[in-house]
């Protein structure tokens, strides 16, 4: 196969487009470099009529909203989900890893929670805490200020709290909490349970005068048309372009490898266009990978030579070890004092207001690292789903369950809003053992070698899962609720999600001090080659017990700053 | 206005604080929202549209299936003042869904199977040319899981089936979401629970929280924050 050469040279070259890689083309392209943007899916605005879903009733669907094309409800804005036609991956033996993808401009940031949670001065420093993982080389004080730029740019609403690993910020005021959010605080609180408002990238206030402001639709996961939540798209490369950038976005793009001269000194990325199948290069003075941690790791283990038999970067071997997920399992809460509720407009922000920071000191417990509550319920927009199991509730008030007939619809509207939900998102322990790695048995349909998982959750994390539904059941009874169903037990790992599910699969570039050790110095740079960076979650040496993107942007941010400084140096 | 028009008014709409619209929800009549449910105008990739057209181009049960699913959903949900089936388009629905979820064809299809069966058998009649009273009878010796067993018997699992596609067909259609009395799915401005809901439930916002949060008047002017990170605008 002929492979195109495009003529042109990029200053830098970004593959991918959610968090890391917009914001690395927004630093880059203000700084007035060239810059290339390598995304695999299409182009995507969410304020195009064309491609909105925000605002639409399911009844303008033939299935009414249900996951049958996209996984999380056909409204979602993710294009892609837990598998792609003609992109597989594997498991090894009986892991059960779900990988969840999103193919278009921005990424998963289209979709995602906009839980924006800066990571603390423990987090940076798990080994001194309890000698387990690895300490990350650098330390909360070194990333603060650029956590600070990004609550600056992007807009966060929240409160500070003065907890000392729960760092304060530049908040936006947070929104008021809903009916089911004030029996969650008063339930938490006899359960001595800390609650503090949520720290959500949503603008409750305007922030420039480019984007819009929070209107209260509750829908951030259709991904924002006055671009009043955090994409990736709307808030970093759309303003990079406006802002006079030179940024050419080539989309439908999916890279394969990263391409080097006979120095070893990456020159470029070659690529195959969805449109014609055929392969391209374009080159570039710096490649920087932001295609999320575990696409990366496979870009860079399927970029082979005779100077990197193992993949670029990889004489350590470590690329794709260490591959981790946040920990999660959930539990609905029936409260029968939210029977027959009052109606009013109660969407608010696209997620919750009000949330559950760790609050406990793992010495005193029998596993090692913490974990955050998210809370949900209230009179959501129906969607497919709504009035299944009409009254399964009434077995708890002593009624019949079942039947048919208009008494149903009186069923619908008597529990409508009186669930209320509890997930615990937890930090796990990086392992060597858990990894991805290139499936030599499997290519995808552009002929791309395909990744395999191995991953096993350890009693570390299983014993973390069995407290989170400890506390469920605590809080759920204190505030005046009947747990649903029976806590699962030791045969169902207390709950605890498939790894993956919780979608901060981070790790597989980690990021050290000593090169045998690590693939990433503190600047995210690969060790073995002095122009490719990392600036998705593949650095993190440690996932918190808090949530990825903050710790992204303000890393994607600080190695940007680097890039260019490198570059006025002339050392790239 | 056409729908382009009002959406380009909504989202400018939503720029400006506190502006309000009139709801979506409206009295249309039956045959607009059969036309509208087969006009979609929400985002899709060119991938989903085509797949789509081709399940709607498909044509799953037959007309007597058809008869028998809208003579089973009257009697799930009658109609009544509110709201009927055939206003919320749920035996429409039911067809598009049956091709959309495979796995719905046999249990559906053999689920009709077995009401007919069991009204021939008993009444010597289809399940539709039944009385109600008859049709009732037959319903009765399924419609009724043991919430306790853990698991139902196949004529049981295909009334819950049913039950289920039925109700979220009615509470997603427009009459279904005005029955249920949902009222966001538009620009609005959140400040917090109505005082006479918290009076209801014997709750009132604490100060100390309330400090804390957003402020309807002043949302409009661009943050800005002292060194400390305390908000000043």
């Amino acid at each position: 196969m002929q492979i195109i050469e495009s003529q042109k040279i990029y200053d830098v070259i970004i593959v991918g487009s959610g968090a890391g890689g917009g914001m690395a083309t927004k630093v880059l392209a203000d700084a007035g470099l060239k810059v290339a943007v390598m995304e695999a899916g299409p182009f995507f605005d969410p304020a195009n009529p064309e491609q909105r879903t925000q605002l639409k009733w399911p009844f303008e669907s033939p299935r009414r909203g249900a996951g049958t094309q996209r996984d999380f409800g056909e409204f979602d804005m993710a294009y892609g989900g837990w598998n792609i036609e003609g992109e597989p991956y594997n498991n090894i033996g009986d892991t059960q890893f779900d990988w969840f993808r999103s193919r278009m401009l921005g990424g998963r940031t289209n979709h995602w929670g906009r839980i924006s949670l800066r990571f603390g001065p423990q987090d940076f420093k798990g080994k001194d805490r309890d000698g387990l993982g690895e300490n990350w080389p650098i330390g909360y004080e070194d990333v603060k200020p650029y956590y600070d730029k990004v609550d600056k740019l992007i807009g966060v609403f929240g409160s500070n709290e003065k907890r000392y690993n729960d760092p304060d910020g530049f908040f936006l005021p947070a929104p008021k909490p809903r009916l089911h959010e004030l029996y969650y605080i008063n339930g938490a609180k006899k359960s001595n349970v800390d609650v503090i408002p949520s720290r959500l990238s949503i603008l409750t206030k305007r922030i420039n005068t480019d984007r819009g402001v929070c209107f209260f639709c509750g829908q951030c996961s259709r991904s924002c048309s006055v671009y009043a939540d955090f994409s990736s798209g709307s808030c970093l490369i759309f303003p990079a372009q406006k802002n006079g950038g030179q940024v050419d976005l080539y989309v439908n793009s999916m890279v394969s490898e990263v391409t080097i001269d006979d120095n070893g000194k990456a020159n470029g990325v070659k690529y195959i266009k969805k449109e014609d199948r055929q392969q391209y290069t374009i080159k570039g003075k710096v490649v920087v990978l932001a295609a999320s941690a575990c696409s990366s790791a496979r870009i860079l283990l399927n970029s082979k030579s005779e100077k990197y038999p193992n993949g670029l970067g990889n004489s350590s071997g470590i690329i794709g070890k260490y591959l981790h997920d946040s920990t999660g399992t959930d539990r609905a809460v029936f409260v029968p004092e939210l029977m027959n509720r009052k109606t009013y407009n109660e969407d608010g922000v696209g997620g919750l207001h009000v949330y559950s920071p760790w609050w406990l000191d793992n010495k005193k417990l029998d596993f090692p690292r913490g974990y955050h509550i998210e809370i949900w319920g209230g009179m959501g927009m129906p969607g497919y789903g709504t009035g299944f199991d009409p009254n399964g509730l009434n077995k708890y008030l002593g009624l019949t369950v079942g039947g048919y007939g208009n008494g149903l619809r009186e069923d619908v509207k008597k529990f409508y809003g009186s669930v209320i939900g509890m997930s615990g998102r937890g930090e796990s322990v990086a392992r060597k053992e858990n990894y991805c790695e290139i499936d030599p048995t499997t290519v995808d349909e552009f002929g791309i070698p395909v990744l395999r998982f191995n991953y096993k959750w350890s009693d570390f994390e299983r014993k973390q899962a069995k407290h989170m539904h400890e506390t469920f059941e605590e809080i759920g009874h204190n505030m005046g609720g009947i747990v649903l169903g029976d806590a699962p037990g030791k045969d169902q790992n207390y709950g605890l999600l498939n790894p993956g599910r919780i979608i901060h699969e981070v790790g597989t570039t980690r990021m050290g001090s000593d090169p045998k050790t690590s693939v990433v110095n503190e600047f995210e740079r690969l060790h073995d080659v002095e122009n490719v960076f990392v600036v998705d979650a593949g650095p993190f040496v440690s996932q918190a017990d808090k949530n990825p993107t903050w710790t992204i942007l303000a890393l994607a941010w600080r190695t940007s700053d680097y890039i260019i400084e490198e570059l006025k140096k002339q050392n790239l | 206005m056409d729908r382009r028009e009002s959406l380009k008014s909504m989202i400018l709409g939503s720029m400006a604080v506190g502006l309000t619209l009139e709801s979506c929800v409206t009295e249309t009549p039956p045959e607009v929202i059969e036309e509208k449910l087969w006009k979609y105008t929400y985002g899709r990739t060119p991938e989903e549209a085509l797949f789509d057209e081709e399940l709607m181009l498909k044509k799953f049960f037959e007309e007597s299936e058809l008869q028998s699913l809208t003579t089973l959903a009257n009697l799930i949900l009658p109609p009544n003042d509110k709201g009927t089936i055939e206003q919320a388009g749920v035996v429409d629905f039911i067809e598009f869904m049956a091709k959309d979820v495979p796995e719905f064809q046999v249990k559906i299809r053999g689920g009709l199977m077995w009401l007919n069966g069991q009204s021939n058998t008993k009444f010597n009649l289809t399940f539709s040319n039944c009385t109600e009273d008859q049709q009732k009878e037959i319903l009765d010796s399924i419609a009724f899981p043991d919430p306790e067993a853990l698991e139902q018997i196949q004529e049981i699992q295909f009334f819950s089936l049913m039950r289920n596609l039925v109700l979220t067909g009615y509470f997603t259609s427009e009459v279904g979401i005005k029955e249920l009395d949902y009222k966001g799915n538009m620009p609005n401005v959140w400040d917090g629970v109505p005082q006479d809901v918290l009076d209801d439930h014997g709750l009132s916002y604490d100060p100390e929280w309330l400090a804390k949060c957003m402020d309807p008047n002043n949302r409009d002017e661009v943050a800005q924050w002292d060194d400390e990170g305390n908000l000043i605008t």
